[in-house]
């Protein structure tokens, strides 16, 4: 299921029709995404490595997401009621 | 040729108060927006005179109670913002209805803008509460207890342009729209089918395919017929059948490509008609297919995948954009790519799209998170996911976690939304009443979108009109503005 994250199909294509059209200003580069996927001879080793940083990178996005939520969540869900709007 | 799409978008937010127990949400929201003190004169009234949400575009009045606050409630409800955007209490959530932009590029900028204008005023707000208790903002739709808040999309139209029209090619393509700009919902409401995960936040509450309300019986296309300018040239399409987003890709496809198809039915490039059956049901049934393999009944006879018609209408933007006569901004071309991008990824699969579209980043986070935890989707933890997504401090708001880790794609840079919280758009009348309010704040009297109006002294309130969307912008007003140092001056050169 993580496998999407930093999906090495994906290529980042869609980020590069986006920096090469449109805005006014250069768009940032998100830290952490867009690496290029290796297609040469070591290749294999290199995603072969890539998955295991990939493992532990989600690992850590995990822990970092389990620290923030919230606690009490059963009561917190529970309570979120609104008035309908618009 | 169609007219320019100037657009903005309405946004609801959900509120709450914990350890509060006499929490109420009308006196937390007011609390709130009064809380907003960045560059935002304090006494300015909202221009009810000119609103008419009584009329509706099919071409009559219905009947029914104009609201029009008194005085002092409507100085406590609304804030006129330096950026030109208005704050304000709408029922009991707060609002936040971003100023005219010209391109979904600047929507983007203008909307984030306003996540962090509330944002700031909630930390205000929250120092005022007792100790212990906590304000809270979330920019969701649903409660997931059967109520809905809205966000809502406004485009202009030529009013040239018959509104059976824009129903007719409207109502399939914001049927099928969801599969790249919804938010994603854990499990279902309203007496929906049950589900555990679904791609719209709003689809759930769809009961009726054309009609005038936004409360109750709410329906895919909306009629209300105010167009904020001049009625005789233009209407305001108000969309209220999309999702608060918080992934900026998404927000940039859903006004880009609305946008676009919105002006391919004005220049009649929509060349074939893909009416559903049976919307009201359609919706549901892309909403609650993560697999996007659904087939919808047309009309006309067969079945047609959400993707598959959504391919049409590129299809054909494709054609409207290659015409030899077409005048097709760069904004718009990236959009048209990107959405058929986004189309063949959603073909081959939707977790391609998992730093894109927000219904597809939040599956995949929660999915993790249950796979790492052994949860199922009936967990309150995974609810509490699904809320915390759209929670709006920086420190807690999860959609915020995967963005600072670099895991979600951007549009705007960061300064850019910080300008956009005190400096208007440059191109269109949101920079003259925005410019007005920091120039001559303590002036001003009312504003509405389409005037504003000078209290000078013991003068008569003098009302400026801005009936046209495009005019009153840095090119069209800077120069009379700088040559005004004074409202009164102003008024005067106006005059001239």
């Amino acid at each position: 299921m993580i496998q999407g994250l930093v999906n090495p199909r994906r290529g980042d294509r869609l980020f590069e029709v986006a920096r090469a059209a449109g805005g006014q200003q250069q768009k940032q580069r998100p830290k952490g995404g867009g690496e290029e996927s290796s297609g040469s001879g070591d290749g294999a080793k290199k995603l072969a490595k890539k998955g295991g940083e990939l493992k532990e990178e989600m690992d850590a996005l995990i822990d970092e997401i389990d620290e923030v939520l919230e606690e009490n969540a059963e009561e917190f869900v529970k309570n979120y009621v609104q008035r309908g709007g618009e | 040729m169609a007219v320019p799409k100037v657009m903005g978008t309405e946004i609801e937010y959900g509120i709450t108060v914990v350890n509060d127990r006499d929490f109420d949400p009308i006196s937390s929201c007011v609390l709130l927006v009064n809380a907003y003190r960045e560059d935002s004169p304090e006494k300015i009234l909202w221009d009810y005179d000119q609103e008419n949400p009584l009329a509706d575009a099919r071409g009559f009045q219905v009947e029914g109670e104009r609201y029009t606050p008194n005085q002092q409630e409507n100085i406590a409800r609304n804030k006129t913002l330096a950026n030109g955007a208005r704050y304000y209490v709408d029922h009991a959530h707060p609002e936040y209805s971003c100023p005219e932009v010209t391109n979904a590029r600047d929507l983007v900028a203008f909307e984030k803008a306003g996540e962090r204008i509330v944002e700031i005023s909630r930390r205000e707000a929250n120092a005022m509460l007792p100790a212990g208790a906590k304000l809270l903002l979330y920019k969701n739709n649903s409660d997931r207890k059967g109520n809905s808040y809205g966000c809502h999309e406004n485009y202009l139209m030529d009013r040239r342009t018959s509104f059976k029209q824009i129903v007719e090619h409207m109502m399939p393509f914001f049927v099928t729209r969801q599969i790249y700009c919804g938010s994603g919902k854990v499990g279902s409401e309203n007496r929906a089918d049950p589900c555990d995960y679904q791609l719209s936040q709003r689809a759930d509450f769809f009961e009726t395919e054309v009609a005038l309300d936004t409360m109750v019986k709410r329906p895919i296309i909306n009629t209300r017929d105010e167009p904020h300018a001049d009625r005789e040239k233009y209407r305001r399409l108000h969309v209220i059948v999309g999702d608060s987003n918080m992934s900026e890709f998404t927000i940039y496809l859903r006004n880009g490509v609305t946008a676009i198809v919105l002006a391919m039915i004005e220049d009649g490039a929509i060349t074939r008609s893909l009416s559903l059956r049976d919307p009201v049901r359609a919706i549901k049934e892309v909403s609650h297919d993560p697999s996007l393999r659904a087939e919808l009944a047309l009309e006309g006879g067969g079945r047609w995948t959400a993707i598959q018609i959504q391919k049409e209408f590129h299809a054909m933007a494709l054609r409207w954009a290659a015409r030899p006569d077409a005048e097709i901004s760069d904004v718009d071309r990236d959009v048209i790519e990107r959405w058929g991008e986004v189309l063949e990824a959603l073909e081959r699969d939707p977790m391609e799209l998992a730093r894109h579209i927000d219904w597809i980043i939040k599956k995949q986070m929660i999915e993790s998170f249950m796979e790492r935890k052994g949860l199922d989707w009936d967990s309150p933890q995974v609810q509490m996911l699904d809320l915390q997504y759209h929670d709006l401090r920086p420190d807690k708001g999860l959609y915020y976690l995967l963005e600072r880790q670099g895991k979600v794609e951007r549009i705007v840079e960061d300064s850019e939304i910080s300008r956009a919280i005190h400096r208007p758009p440059e191109d269109t009348r949101a920079y003259f009443r925005g410019e007005c309010l920091r120039r001559y704040g303590s002036e001003v009297f009312g504003v509405n979108w389409d005037s504003i109006s000078f209290g000078i002294g013991d003068d008569p309130i003098k009302r400026v009109l801005m009936a046209e969307p495009l005019k009153g912008s840095r090119a069209h007003v800077e120069g009379l503005l700088d040559a005004s140092p004074t409202a009164s001056e102003l008024v005067e050169n106006l005059r001239a």
